[in-house]
């Protein structure tokens, strides 16, 4: 089945192939964002330049959706979390795990899609998520 | 500096009724316009009615079918805060000259279940990433690891809360729990279970404000503060997709409070009574600590301890919170005020705090907006 991202600009596949977030940095004051926007949401600055974020970072909390939101699709329960990256920024996300006692504090986690929902023509919808390396905290 | 002072209050109970938007208003009201004496449309001079989801003119319909339009109505909108943003621009407006009297109020009737709001990009809501609870949970989460508050803790704060409740002839929920029924209730997002959120449902409030000079013994509003958040926080009420790697982004609440506290020339050490947001039984700790009502990292310590119980140092929600009301947006933070001006009249029945003279009442939510307001008598 063909694939598409949820929005464009969010995330892209870099030439090793694998799951970038599309962020900002700031020209004024070098912090970065994410997603991209026109303008820096913490100085408000113009000329935010593209970034794409770093693919790894660590598990900084977690939890468990065990109903569907409004809007929402896709499986239920899921995994929603935030991540922290060396960019600078935390970044809230789902998140991938095959089980609940790989969430701990600090854990590695690498970027990857995920399937959320599917277009009437088949089409499935993506989003970025973490999941676990398997690595220590 | 002009006083403010509260010449009536009013209030519908908060649950869920067959009657309309308008008539909660109504009853709302009619109720404070008689606490306050007034009758017809000399009696105040303008209106602002806080609502989030009341539409087009809401407010302006309660006071058409009271007959009570000609003067200036406005509706206020500010997620959580916005009857007290509504009270901060009537308090404001009478500091300034603009007016004598003012008719704040709010109104609500929530949909059901987990609130879809127009907040969010729909893509975002499509993605799993606009689950309002999951959200609260991972505050919970963090303020577990940071401040030491157990899962026992969180059932306390309900159970503390509705037992409050059991007093309150306007609250919904009027029975009290076990701290091993709250732990029983449906995890919604770990670690917040079902009984731990507050119910989204329907209810008025309604404050009518006067220029002093004080009337003895009347209640006056010594601050009436809103602040919105600063950016990089990733667990604010903002609910951004990012935020910072930084833990010392201070919090719309602390920002509201500390003006507040300010402006009133008191401190939390001042207070008697305290009505906070307690959407879930964590963001209650959370407020001890961003209101400076106890050191950073001690709310569960203070909780624990009884002191924010009824017949403590500070009891905190004695009307039964959020957790025993219910939360219709635009009118819980002038519910808040009710319970407040009732408590320091010594009308509040079975749930009177006792020698209450100063009281703050506290909302924080979508926007993110935080309030605070102070009351003396």
């Amino acid at each position: 089945m063909p694939e598409r991202p949820i929005e464009e600009g969010l995330f892209v596949d870099d030439r090793a192939g694998r799951t970038r977030l599309i962020g900002g940095s700031c020209p004024a004051c070098g912090r970065v964002h994410f997603p991209r926007a026109a303008h820096c949401p913490w100085c408000g600055a113009r000329g935010v330049v593209e970034r794409l974020l770093s693919p790894e970072g660590t598990l900084w909390g977690w939890t468990e959706v065990t109903a569907a939101p409004p809007g929402y699709e896709g499986p239920v329960p899921y995994h929603l979390g935030v991540v922290e990256l060396p960019d600078g920024i935390r970044v809230v996300t789902r998140l991938v795990a095959d089980a609940a006692d790989e969430l701990r504090f600090g854990a590695p986690m690498r970027a990857v899609t995920d399937a959320v929902a599917e277009d009437p023509d088949g089409t499935v919808v993506l989003s970025w998520a973490f999941t676990p390396t398997g690595g220590r905290p | 500096m002009t006083v403010v002072e509260v010449a009536g209050v009013g209030l519908h109970p908060f649950g869920r009724f067959d009657t309309t938007l308008t008539e909660l208003g109504v009853t709302a009201v009619r109720a404070a316009l008689d606490d306050a004496g007034i009758h017809g449309r000399d009696g105040f001079q303008a209106a602002f009615c806080g609502t989030a989801y009341g539409g087009v003119a809401a407010g302006h319909k309660v006071l058409a079918a009271l007959g009570l339009t000609g003067g200036p109505i406005v509706d206020v909108e500010a997620g959580c805060a916005s009857g007290a943003a509504a009270l901060m621009l009537a308090a404001s407006a009478i500091r300034a000259g603009q007016y004598d009297t003012v008719l704040v109020f709010g109104i609500e009737k929530m949909p059901k279940g987990i609130i879809r709001s127009s907040f969010f990009e729909p893509w975002r809501e499509r993605a799993g990433l606009a689950a309002t609870p999951a959200y609260f949970a991972l505050r919970a989460q963090r303020l577990m690891r940071d401040s030491g508050v157990t899962r026992e803790d969180l059932a306390a704060v309900v159970v503390k809360n509705r037992r409050h409740g059991v007093a309150n002839p306007d609250a919904m929920f009027r029975r009290e729990v076990r701290p091993e029924e709250v732990l029983a209730s449906r995890v919604v997002c770990d670690p917040l279970h079902l009984w731990m959120l507050c119910s989204p449902n329907e209810g008025a409030a309604a404050v009518v404000l006067r220029r002093g000079p004080a009337t003895r013994g009347a209640v006056r509003v010594e601050a009436a503060v809103l602040r919105s958040h600063l950016p990089g926080n990733v667990l604010g009420e903002a609910t951004p997709l990012c935020g910072l790697v930084s833990d010392d982004v201070p919090a719309p609440s602390t920002l509201a409070a500390d003006d507040a506290y300010e402006a009133a020339g008191l401190g939390p050490e001042d207070l008697d009574v305290v009505e906070c947001q307690d959407t879930d039984a964590a963001r209650e700790l959370l407020a001890y600590e961003e209101l400076r009502l106890c050191p950073p990292g001690r709310s569960a310590a203070m909780l624990r301890a009884g002191e924010t119980a009824l017949g403590g140092r500070l009891p905190v929600n004695p009307s039964g919170g959020l957790l025993s009301k219910g939360e219709p947006l635009g009118a819980s933070a002038l519910g808040q005020v009710v319970e407040l001006v009732r408590q320091l009249q010594g009308q509040a029945g079975d749930r009177q705090v006792d020698r209450a003279r100063v009281g703050l009442a506290h909302t924080v939510g979508r926007g993110a907006n935080a309030s605070v307001t102070i009351l003396r008598r």
